[in-house]
């Protein structure tokens, strides 16, 4: 592709692709997401590239591999346009079918049709599913229509025309309007973005770095990863537009190494976007310049707190430091760094596109936009959801996620990745967003959500996530390293019969001086799933404590006896 | 020069001072394990936290080892919260290293003579504090030790974890800089044996031409004409004997 050297050829560009696709051509888009990649996406994508070849349907029909389209649970998914036709659970031998039938005929396949739980009946369109139609995929639509290796369906579907708009803004007209959008960070801090940016910019320093942290780590969380992954010029867009927004001429990615075809298919992007203009010397003949740098991750979970990612960049040991020097002012390399993950700067084109009074209509009072959410655990439709803040916990839960399996009864819910809290049914009806999390005791954290059903021990769950943060933690300060060892044995000894009167005190006095003492935030969170579950379900410790009994009967209280 | 208080005394202090060095110059006490003057503030230990109140109003606890003072700054340096937490940190100190007579003491001192924890075995007496490590690279700069690992796991160690490392010149500022004794030198009959918790190195001393003592260890000799760019010959007579 030639370089683009301005606005103008962009839009031209835009339009020589978009007036050579045929909008009433069939295209059968398949998801090739990594949970439909589990379920054999690849052989039926072969497939149907195969039988369109041997149907001789080239100009009838195209196939198209896209990124995570949500609904995992049902994977394999193939979705053919423009008519909006949703198969779930696609074999292989289910293709000659779809080809001659669907495509040929214009008969839609009953067999693979999405089956509505309450009123028993085959739903035919993907926006009528109610998973899907409950959600509003702002920033996680696009995964569904483009091919993630595909520049031009990216620019097909609007792509970089937020990059055009904002080089023709002041710099500091761009921040306004983030700031005015009331964008929060996306990774779990819910930090105003454009008070970071602003920071940033105003910071005194002759070079300034952006990144993008795709670290992303928490057990059962995979938005980002599906983002980057099908969208990746998207959030690439965001981090031009903030780096020219902040003055920053070099941008990193810090990936997770464990995400292969996310780091795939963001190198793929970057090489796209250099050889279009889009990245690199003067883009779109602008006078401004700017690269980004891949770095991969090497498996630590504290590498996604951002000191500690800004250590492991500059090659050292990833241990977070005090930040009473903000990272705007000292980060990479002791200059000003701002750095944000993929779901906020994927959230940034949106915000130029449509202005900051459309971004605003959205959400609560203090958390604007939408938020995607893994919903996995015991849950009926497990998959990644895009929900306006505000939803309630039980509108994502029974209306999106069709309830709990197996006719069991919900139990509880945990947000915000290992360092959540626990979250009763009584409080289902809580508004989602950043500020009510926290205060029942959790946390919006980077969206991770794990549905537990009625045969879910409590204090085994506190011991679980407890167990996953001691071993993650990096060690450097006392009580996170010493105290979440110590809270390990406890919970340990609870679950095994061991339990003594005066432990669960104990668990609250230590889990106070973490909260207080931690240096970092994953010590100072990591008592939240054990205060939570101790606020909600002092009950079922008491029970494993007073009478050695396991409510849910999951813990084996004999083990101790027995030896 | 910036003006504060201190647990309600006023006090004025040097710009970029941190809480803690102003404390200790107006006698105010606040207990530390890993700091050291000599190296960059690090903040693990957190016993030197400290309750303060911005003049803008804003309260909240911070690392005095890190955090600078400020003009019109209120600091508390042994409220009950800071005292409530000091005694956990020891109590969990004490599990970590039972036998450490400098934890005892400190522990002590905070009204703390047992842990309610499960106490370690083979930890010796090291903390993590990191001060050995960040000495050996922040002022001798050879870093030849390093934590290795995370969290529990996380331990003081030479590459490898082999009883030897090569850029060691041992020169005992390991020894020097921790808190708890857990490192130990001792110079006899012309060798010099270092003992980290979990590894050890012997290094030969060189004597003195003129009055026969062994004054340093070879290696660290070598490492200082070097990095100076003396000649060897230089060191050939302890500095006592040197003209």
């Amino acid at each position: 592709m030639a370089k683009l050297k301005s606005v103008g050829e962009l839009e031209a560009l835009r339009k020589s692709i978009t007036g050579k696709r045929d909008p009433k051509k069939a295209v059968i888009t398949v998801c090739n997401g990594t949970g439909c990649h589990a379920h054999g996406c690849k052989a039926v994508t072969a497939a149907f590239q195969d039988e369109v070849k041997k149907q001789k349907l080239q100009n009838t029909v195209d196939i198209r591999a896209t990124g995570c389209h949500g609904f995992c649970e049902r994977g394999p998914l193939v979705v053919i346009k423009p008519k909006d036709i949703f198969y779930q659970r696609v074999r292989v031998k289910d293709v000659p079918e779809i080809l001659t039938e669907t495509i040929g005929k214009g008969n839609v396949i009953e067999r693979m049709l999405y089956t509505d739980r309450a009123p028993g009946k085959k739903i035919t369109c993907e926006s009528d599913v109610p998973f899907y139609k409950l959600q509003k995929r702002l920033v996680f639509g696009n995964n569904g229509l483009i091919d993630p290796t595909s520049i031009e369906d990216y620019l097909a579907v609007g792509g970089y025309a937020a990059l055009a708009k904002a080089l023709k803004m002041k710099p500091e007209a761009i921040i306004d309007e983030v700031k005015k959008a009331g964008l929060r960070g996306r990774g779990g801090g819910g930090f105003p973005t454009g008070n970071k940016w602003e920071s940033t910019r105003k910071a005194k320093g002759k070079t300034k770095y952006v990144i993008c942290n795709a670290d992303e780590g928490d057990p059962g969380a995979y938005m980002d990863r599906s983002l980057v992954e099908g969208n990746p010029h998207s959030f690439l867009e965001g981090m031009i537009i903030g780096a020219y927004a902040i003055g920053a001429n070099q941008g990193y990615i810090y990936i997770r190494n464990e995400y292969p075809l996310a780091v795939r298919h963001v190198h793929i992007a970057i090489e796209q976007a250099e050889a279009s203009g889009l990245l690199g010397k003067n883009i779109l003949g602008s006078g401004f310049n700017f690269d980004i740098k891949v770095q991969r991750g090497g498996g630590a979970f504290i590498c996604g707190e951002s000191t500690a990612l800004m250590a492991s960049l500059e090659g050292r040991v990833g241990e977070p430091r005090a930040k009473y020097i903000h990272t705007s002012d000292q980060g990479l390399w002791g200059q000003p760094t701002n750095l944000n993950n993929v779901e906020t700067w994927a959230n940034v084109p949106l915000i130029i596109n449509n202005g900051a009074d459309w971004y605003r209509q959205i959400g609560t009072k203090n958390s604007k936009g939408t938020k995607i959410f893994s919903l996995v655990g015991n849950i009926t439709n497990t998959g990644l959801v895009e929900v306006p803040m505000g939803i309630t916990l039980r509108e994502i839960i029974y209306d999106l996620g069709g309830g709990i399996p197996k006719g069991r009864k919900f139990k509880a819910v945990q947000t915000g990745g290992p360092s959540g809290g626990v979250i009763p049914e009584s409080l289902l009806d809580l508004p989602v967003d950043f500020d009510e999390l926290v205060k029942v005791g959790s946390m919006m954290g980077s969206g991770g959500m794990i549905v537990m059903d009625d045969k879910t021990c409590m204090v085994n769950i506190a011991n679980y996530f407890v167990s996953f943060l001691e071993g993650e933690s990096c060690g450097k300060c006392v009580p996170c390293r010493e105290g979440l060892q110590q809270m390990k044995y406890i919970l340990t000894g609870i679950t095994e019969g061991r339990g003594k009167k005066g432990d669960i005190e104990l668990l609250e006095e230590l889990s106070a001086v973490l909260v207080d003492a931690a240096l970092c935030a994953l010590g100072q969170q990591a008592p939240n799933p054990v205060l939570s579950t101790i606020k909600y379900f002092r009950d079922e410790y008491e029970a494993h404590i007073n009478d050695k009994q396991c409510p849910a009967g999951v813990c084996n209280l004999e083990a101790v006896k027995v030896k | 020069m910036v003006k504060l208080t201190i647990n309600g005394r006023k006090i004025t202090a040097e710009e970029g001072t941190t809480i803690l060095y102003a404390a200790r110059d107006n006698n105010i006490y606040i207990p530390t394990l890993c700091e050291n003057e000599a190296v960059a503030p690090y903040g693990a230990c957190r016993l030197c936290l400290v309750e303060i109140k911005t003049a803008k109003g804003r309260e909240r606890l911070v690392t005095s080892c890190i955090y600078q003072v400020e003009e019109g700054l209120a600091v508390q340096t042994d409220t009950e919260r800071i005292q409530r937490i000091r005694k956990m940190l020891l109590e969990l100190l004490l599990a970590r290293c039972p036998e450490s007579q400098v934890i005892k003491d400190l522990a002590e001192k905070v009204g703390v003579t047992k842990t309610r924890f499960v106490k370690q075995k083979g930890n010796n007496d090291c903390i993590l504090c990191a001060n050995c490590a960040r000495t050996c690279e922040e002022v001798v700069g050879v870093a030849a030790i390093s934590l290795a690992r995370r969290g529990v796991d996380r331990e003081l160690t030479t590459p490898f974890n082999e009883d030897f490392t090569e850029a060691c010149i041992g020169c005992g500022s390991c020894a020097y800089s921790c808190p708890t004794g857990a490192i130990t030198m001792e110079d006899k009959r012309g060798t010099r044996r270092i003992k980290w918790p979990h590894n050890k190195m012997e290094f030969k001393l060189k004597k003195c031409s003129v009055c026969g003592q062994y004054w340093a260890p070879e290696k660290q000799i070598e490492y200082i004409a070097k990095t100076s760019g003396t000649p060897l010959s230089d060191y050939d007579a302890c500095p006592d004997c040197r003209e």
